[in-house]
């Protein structure tokens, strides 16, 4: 094409779009089975929007499992890069699997980071009638005998969940590789598996394990947070609290495809930023067990990239 | 405690509108598990946020949530009988002796006989459920990874009874499902096998892919096959329903495959498709005297009907007490209470009794209503063996893609299935079996996982699996059902000598 008629029509094009341009239909994919935190990412998202009448057809939900998210971040860049209308559910979890090159060949730069809608924090827990009460007991007990702490976590090694712990490890001078890790089917079967006495300790999420400490089935030491968490959370000290520098957020978010207009992808930042204000979102939001976590557009896309920087260093750093 | 519970549910189950969300859930779970590969949980998904914005009170969603479950699980049997096309996962070991029922002309019988058999099942697990969830619960807590891996050695121990007449080829079968479970992320190390760097196969075959293509795209290229030859012969369908006499036939092999069911169902770790696995071999070691099953037995039928029931309802109580899903669809569903802010735990029963019980009540007449909705429409459905064979063949492959697309909505999964389709078409020629394909299959994973993750808490220690009471009853259990048998024959022929 020649130059001058591309740019001309690209200035045409910038014309007809104005400063912002609203998509006529949307759709949130989940890049896993329904039920999960990613298919919970999109409803909050989708009951929100249209509670707050910031869309005016409900949002469609659509899945595609694979990977975590591998398979939907390779469809979005490959089949439907310039789809306005699509915003793709993400977690910190997406950022370690990119950090470890398990989204195969795009990196963090392929996709348009939008933005948070919310966090969950890392936990460590114990069984009721454990002798452990802080996170400074476990630590001196962890470091003296590693072997009496079967760790449970809802990941596979290099997960979450096993960061979690690995960072724990260190502090107590214990190689993370020689931690007795158990690859447990979700959060719920660690919990369970605490309670049963299989495990000793408990790598999770906040909101997973906060019920079972009110009803006294288990002990949370420490929630991975560089401050206090509200609400249930308020007697329960922080990592920081207890002398560890270690925070673990584990933020839901959106991104688009790659090829999506900047007005395009200014419109979802400026709706999603009406959206976290509206009283709707916070009921939605606090009901999914999720706190605020308000970044959004270049504030995201800096957090998402610094993420997957810390992410890397942190696998080279426990030896995977 | 006391069970007022289910007086105040069966109050609000019995409500008109509740009646009438039960009813509609039952015909829906009834269609959408009819259809292959799309299972009870792509049809909650679909309707929960429907329920919750329509401002639905919460027992009433969980009611048409909980009735399009059972109802996909009486669905589910519909086309693995008249057409070896499993509906969904708990429905696989359904085909193999009822579609030869149905080959044999007998598919209103076939269809019958596990309708009522599913009925059994639901049934006795919904009062089993009613009596016993809270105490039950204790069992899903007594589960570590030792013990699910003590039970997969039960459950391998009752495949012995498929071996049959050509023992190399069913071990080799058997051993090919090992082979692909392999397939995917390694749930302790996180490593990727076999994947060739391709996202698509980052998590494994999907069991209903690999079912759908050994079963229904080998049947199909079998049935094209004959065709081809001038060799299908037409079908005849007989119009009879069975006898009491059958009824009565199937029941002890029903009740028992409800007990295996409700347990494994009860059990986090395992599923629908683990419990009539499990129940099936079972009853074969148990009942088959004469090499019938396989070939159309109705006990063979029954036993894995009445199982997949129960543990469908089975997989409530891990949800309902401990907050720990099932399965996916339970988990789908605690995502629902979650909603609402209900916190599952024991104490659920007593602080929201009009909801559990309503649950509860609900499963009681669902599975009712669905014997009622399944007898006089069985004739109709076996009708649909009387189409041509150019509607009949397109028909099931057009179904099949279908349902693998829109489960999995990738072009990949649907190549998979092609593949997996012809190597079974193969296998199916060399005179192979596809069950313990799917045995090995469904066991493999389970029994992997958890003896890894055994080790890794025992530090490679074995001895951690005799370390509790429940793996050393279950060690017996699996030599009993090997050694059993054996020993029986031996002391048959020696009366007999």
């Amino acid at each position: 094409m020649n130059p001058r008629i591309y740019i001309a029509a690209l200035a045409l094009a910038g014309l007809t779009h104005a400063a912002q341009a609203e998509p006529a239909k949307t759709e949130c994919l989940a890049g896993a089975k329904p039920g999960g935190g990613f298919d919970l990412t999109c409803r909050l998202a989708g009951n929100a929007l249209h509670a707050a009448k910031l869309i005016k057809d409900p949002m469609n939900v659509s899945y595609m499992e694979g990977g975590v998210g591998a398979v939907a971040y390779n469809h979005v860049i490959g089949t439907r890069p310039g789809d306005a209308g699509l915003v793709v559910a993400a977690s910190s979890g997406s950022a370690l699997l990119i950090a470890q090159g398990k989204f195969g060949k795009h990196d963090e730069n392929a996709v348009r980071w939008v933005g948070a809608l919310g966090t969950d924090f890392g936990v460590i827990a114990v069984a009721a009638d454990s002798p452990i009460k802080s996170l400074k007991e476990l630590v001196e007990a962890f470091g003296k005998d590693p072997a009496a702490f079967p760790v449970g976590g809802g990941g596979a090694v290099g997960s979450q969940d096993w960061m979690k712990m690995a960072m724990i490890a260190k502090e107590a001078k214990v190689d993370p590789k020689k931690m007795r890790y158990a690859a447990l089917e979700g959060g719920g079967a660690v919990t369970t598996a605490l309670q049963g006495g299989h495990i000793k300790l408990a790598s999770g999420d906040a909101s997973e394990m906060i019920n079972l400490h009110q009803q006294g089935k288990l002990r949370i030491l420490a929630v991975m947070s560089d401050r206090r968490l509200p609400g249930a959370f308020k007697d329960i000290p922080t990592t920081f609290e207890q002398g560890y520098v270690i925070d673990w957020p584990i933020w839901r978010g959106l991104y688009v495809g790659p090829k999506v207009s900047d007005a395009e992808y200014n419109w979802w930042v400026d709706t999603l930023g009406k959206l976290v204000k509206t009283e709707e979102f916070k009921k939605e939001r606090e009901a999914r067990g999720l706190f605020a976590f308000d970044s959004l557009g270049d504030a995201f896309d800096k957090r998402v990239k610094k993420d997957v920087m810390t992410f890397r260093a942190l696998a080279k750093d426990a030896g995977l | 405690m006391s069970f007022d519970f289910l007086w105040q549910g069966m109050n609000v189950a019995l409500l008109p509108q509740n009646l009438l969300i039960g009813l509609i859930g039952c015909f829906l779970g009834t269609i959408i598990g009819c259809l292959p590969a799309i299972g009870p949980i792509n049809g909650i998904a679909l309707l929960l946020p429907i329920a919750y914005t329509s401002g639905l009170a919460p027992e009433s969603t969980l009611i048409l949530l909980a009735s399009i479950y059972y109802g996909a699980e009486y669905g589910g049997r519909i086309s693995s009988i008249l057409l070896n096309v499993p509906g969904d996962a708990g429905a696989v070991m359904t085909a193999l002796d009822g579609y030869p029922m149905a080959r044999k002309g007998e598919a209103t019988k076939a269809l019958a006989i596990s309708g009522i058999s599913s009925f059994i099942g639901g049934m006795l697990a919904v009062v089993a459920m009613t009596f016993l969830a809270v105490p039950l619960s204790w069992l899903a807590i007594k589960f570590g990874p030792a013990e699910y891996f003590v039970l997969m050695v039960f459950a391998f121990a009752t495949l012995g009874s498929m071996v049959g007449h050509q023992p190399v080829k069913t071990l080799l079968g058997c051993v090919l499902g090992l082979m692909l479970t392999t397939i995917g992320l390694d749930a302790t190390s996180g490593a990727y096998r076999f994947t060739f760097d391709q996202p698509e196969l980052h998590d494994g075959i999907e069991f209903i892919i690999l079912v759908i293509g050994l079963f229904s795209i080998s049947e199909v290229l079998l049935m094209l096959e004959s065709q081809v030859k001038g060799a299908l012969k037409p079908l005849v369908v007989s119009g009879a329903y069975p006898s009491w006499s059958e009824i009565r036939f199937i029941w002890w092999p029903s009740v028992r495959a409800t007990v295996v069911g409700f347990v494994i169902g009860v059990l986090p770790g395992t599923g629908a498709s683990v419990a009539s696995a499990v129940s099936y071999t079972t009853e074969k070691r148990i009942s088959d005297k004469n090499g019938t099953f396989g070939h159309g037995d109705m006990r063979g039928l029954a036993a894995p009907e009445a199982a997949n029931n129960a543990a469908a309802t089975g997989a409530f109580v891990p949800m309902l007490t401990l907050g720990v899903p099932g399965s996916g669809t339970t988990a789908v569903m605690l995502g629902a209470l979650m909603l609402y802010n209900i916190q599952p735990g024991p104490q659920l029963f007593v602080e929201q009794p009009k909801l559990v019980g309503g649950l509860i009540a609900s499963m009681y007449i669902g599975n009712i209503l669905l014997l009622i909705m399944n007898l006089p429409m069985v004739q109709l459905f076996a009708r649909m063996l009387l189409l041509p064979n150019w509607v009949l063949i397109p028909g099931i492959t057009a179904l099949s893609i279908l349902g693998v697309y829109s489960a999995f909505a990738s072009v990949m999964s649907v190549v998979i299935m092609f593949g997996i389709g012809i190597v079974g078409y193969l296998l199916r020629k060399l005179g192979f079996d596809m069950a313990p394909i799917i045995l090995g299959f469904v066991l493999g994973k389970v029994m992997e996982v958890n003896m890894r993750n055994a080790l890794a808490i025992s530090g490679g220690e074995f001895s951690i699996f005799f370390s509790s009471t429940l793996s050393l009853v279950l060690w017996v259990l699996a030599a009993l059902v090997v050694c059993l048998p054996w020993w029986l024959r031996r002391r048959q022929a020696r009366l007999a000598g």
